[in-house]
């Protein structure tokens, strides 16, 4: 607390037992997925073993020849690159145009964008299902079971958070400094790149790692929209636990693998991702 | 947001020539009232693309008799009125009285999982409020269950609930010998335990993130004025920091709700694609009532309801919260 005074025995003992226990909860999976991933096939088998009998990178090198994994990922990582690419790019026009401009529907935009979070997703899996089927079949583009519809889907989940989370990064440029560059000459979408998206690289770069993110751990959409040539790490990675024999190494050292793209993104841009997700719920 | 006007009229636009003012200021206009929403046109058009027109299609799909024959032409099924309503909702025949079991286990968990994953992160947030050596080590600890990929997460846990070779059974059983056999934590009734701990597991970082930035917004003074007055640390917390997260946790609630409602991840991948009846979550079943049946009429409707069901109680919370905070202040 912020008394002048220190705590007294009773805060102190409490807090020191409850981030005991809850970091114990938190990190258990945490090492059982590392520890687990260095084991022998025999140590997973049987009882559960807190150490490994012999620590080996076999599992390691394994996991690329039991699934095709190597292709999982390259689609997890093109579909996830994607969509984050086109997600940024299309919430910072968007973000822009509701933070500098005053039009009709402004309101009606945001709140509805919003509002699209709450929605489950089973509600529009079955009719975004047919659309792309029916697209398909008049016009020969195939979006389901491509990777573009996978693409165009998880860009729309982050659009809504992305714009809302760049509006406030955008409202906190000062207006002086695009004021500035139209007088010398900018157009609108000049001050926009010359200026504002400098400014809020912080903020850009946190949307961009949530929409990774989003895209990267999707699973229901995946689950339905890919075929054996597009599928992602989402639905690929439960292809080892269908196998005769379940190989819990490769599968710990094959989700610790998939696992360390994001977390160290989102460990390492923590400050930027939690100021912009909390900044909505806060304000 | 009210001085947008100005930063939309560039002053580029005093054109010293009185001539040509006149086009000018048409030209500017048009650019200031279209650009905005020409910015807008490919956030909205992708939102229409695949969260609107789907769910209005969904809702005329509820009135379709849409098995797996019409799939590739779904316009030409037969309209079935209320039909898919009526079975969904038929509580006396098994596609309803099923719909019902998932229906209360998903509100059964979802109250347990907000309301712990509510506690935890609001008490760890407010641990967590004063400094002290390995508080940022800590938290960057603590926001690793949100980091993580969800199926790369909740397949460890599998692993961990196994029979035969999993954690869980080794220390219960095993080791601290509190039950009298291995248990089954996947299938049974057991498996709504082991939903919940992994939800909560999963969950309760992004409270006490937003616990946590709401904590930064309680003006110190509040704290030292209280502390003059003799308060302690435990009647601080009670009498000022919970207060004060009000507004914070009127929000929180409300999309940890809306979230674990929906949760699909979490189950499909626990469970698979037949969740156990004590985990039922609404999802899933919702998941498998239209692609293990193929019976997307059903299905739909099901959305439907589930949908009416979310908007209601997110307008009675909101109502019944924003006056509760009338009230109070």
């Amino acid at each position: 607390m912020s008394s002048p005074l220190a705590p007294p025995r009773s805060f102190l003992w409490s807090r020191r037992i409850f981030l005991t226990l809850l970091t114990g909860f938190v990190l258990l999976p945490v090492y059982v997925m590392v520890s687990s991933s260095l084991k022998p096939l025999a140590d997973v088998t049987g009882k559960f073993r807190w150490l490994p009998t012999e620590l080996t990178i076999r599992p390691y090198i394994d996991i690329w020849s039991t699934v095709p994994l190597a292709r999982y990922f390259l689609n997890s990582l093109i579909v996830a690159g994607a969509a984050t690419v086109c997600s940024v790019v299309i919430a910072v026009f968007a973000a822009y145009a509701v933070s500098r401009y005053d039009f009709r529907g402004k309101r009606v935009f945001t709140v509805t964008v919003l509002s699209t979070q709450m929605f489950p997703g089973i509600l529009f899996l079955l009719p975004l299902f047919l659309i792309y089927v029916n697209i398909g079949n008049a016009t020969g583009i195939a979006l389901f079971g491509s990777r573009g519809g996978l693409i165009l889907t998880y860009l729309t989940f982050s659009l809504p958070f992305s714009i809302w989370m760049l509006i406030g990064y955008f409202d906190s440029v000062p207006r002086d400094l695009d004021e500035a560059a139209l007088v010398d000459g900018c157009g609108p979408l000049g001050a926009l790149f010359r200026v504002v998206v400098p400014a809020a690289v912080p903020g850009i770069v946190a949307v961009a790692v949530y929409a990774f993110m989003t895209a990267w751990g999707e699973v229901l959409f995946a689950s339905v929209m890919t075929n054996d040539t597009t599928r992602t790490l989402a639905v690929g990675l439960q292809g080892y636990s269908t196998l005769n024999d379940v190989y819990w190494n490769q599968i710990m050292a094959a989700s610790l693998v998939v696992s360390v793209p994001v977390v160290a993104g989102f460990l390492l841009l923590q400050r930027y991702l939690v100021a912009g997700l909390t900044a909505g719920a806060v304000k | 947001m009210t001085t947008t006007v100005e930063a939309g009229t560039p002053p580029v636009r005093k054109s010293p020539s009185g001539a040509a003012r006149g086009p000018r200021r048409r030209t500017g206009r048009i650019h200031r009232v279209g650009l905005p929403y020409l910015l807008l046109l490919p956030a909205l058009l992708l939102e229409l693309l695949v969260h609107l027109v789907p769910m209005v299609i969904g809702v005329v799909m509820s009135f379709k008799e849409l098995t797996q024959f019409y799939i590739r032409d779904w316009g030409t099924a037969p309209w079935a009125a209320l039909d898919n309503y009526k079975v969904s909702v038929d509580f006396d025949a098994p596609v309803g009285e099923a719909l019902l079991h998932s229906f209360l286990v998903t509100v059964a968990f979802t109250l347990l999982s907000v309301g712990l994953c509510w506690l935890i992160g609001t008490a760890a947030a407010v641990f967590m409020q004063d400094t002290f050596r390995g508080r940022g080590l800590l938290r960057a600890l603590f926001l690793v269950p949100y980091a993580l990929p969800v199926y790369a997460a909740v397949i460890t846990w599998v692993f961990m609930f196994q029979h035969d070779n999993g954690l869980v059974n080794h220390v219960l059983h095993d080791q601290l010998g509190l039950t009298d056999k291995p248990s089954f934590w996947l299938i049974g009734d057991n498996s709504f335990i082991a939903l919940l701990t992994v939800s909560v597991w999963k969950g309760w970082p992004f409270a006490f993130l937003i616990v946590m930035a709401g904590l930064q917004n309680i003006p110190r003074e509040l704290y030292e004025a209280a502390a003059l007055d003799g308060a302690g640390v435990w009647q601080q917390i009670r009498r000022i920091t919970l207060p004060s997260l009000r507004p914070v946790n009127q929000v929180l609630v409300l999309v940890l709700f809306l979230w674990t409602f929906n949760d699909f991840n979490t189950p499909y991948v626990l469970f698979g694609r037949t969740a156990p009846a004590a985990a039922d979550l609404i999802s899933v079943h919702i998941y498998q009532a239209s692609f293990v049946t193929w019976n997307f009429g059903t299905g739909s409707a099901m959305s439907v309801l589930l949908l009416l069901f979310l908007l209601l109680v997110t307008g009675v919370y909101l109502v019944l919260t924003s006056r509760g905070r009338r009230a109070a202040s």
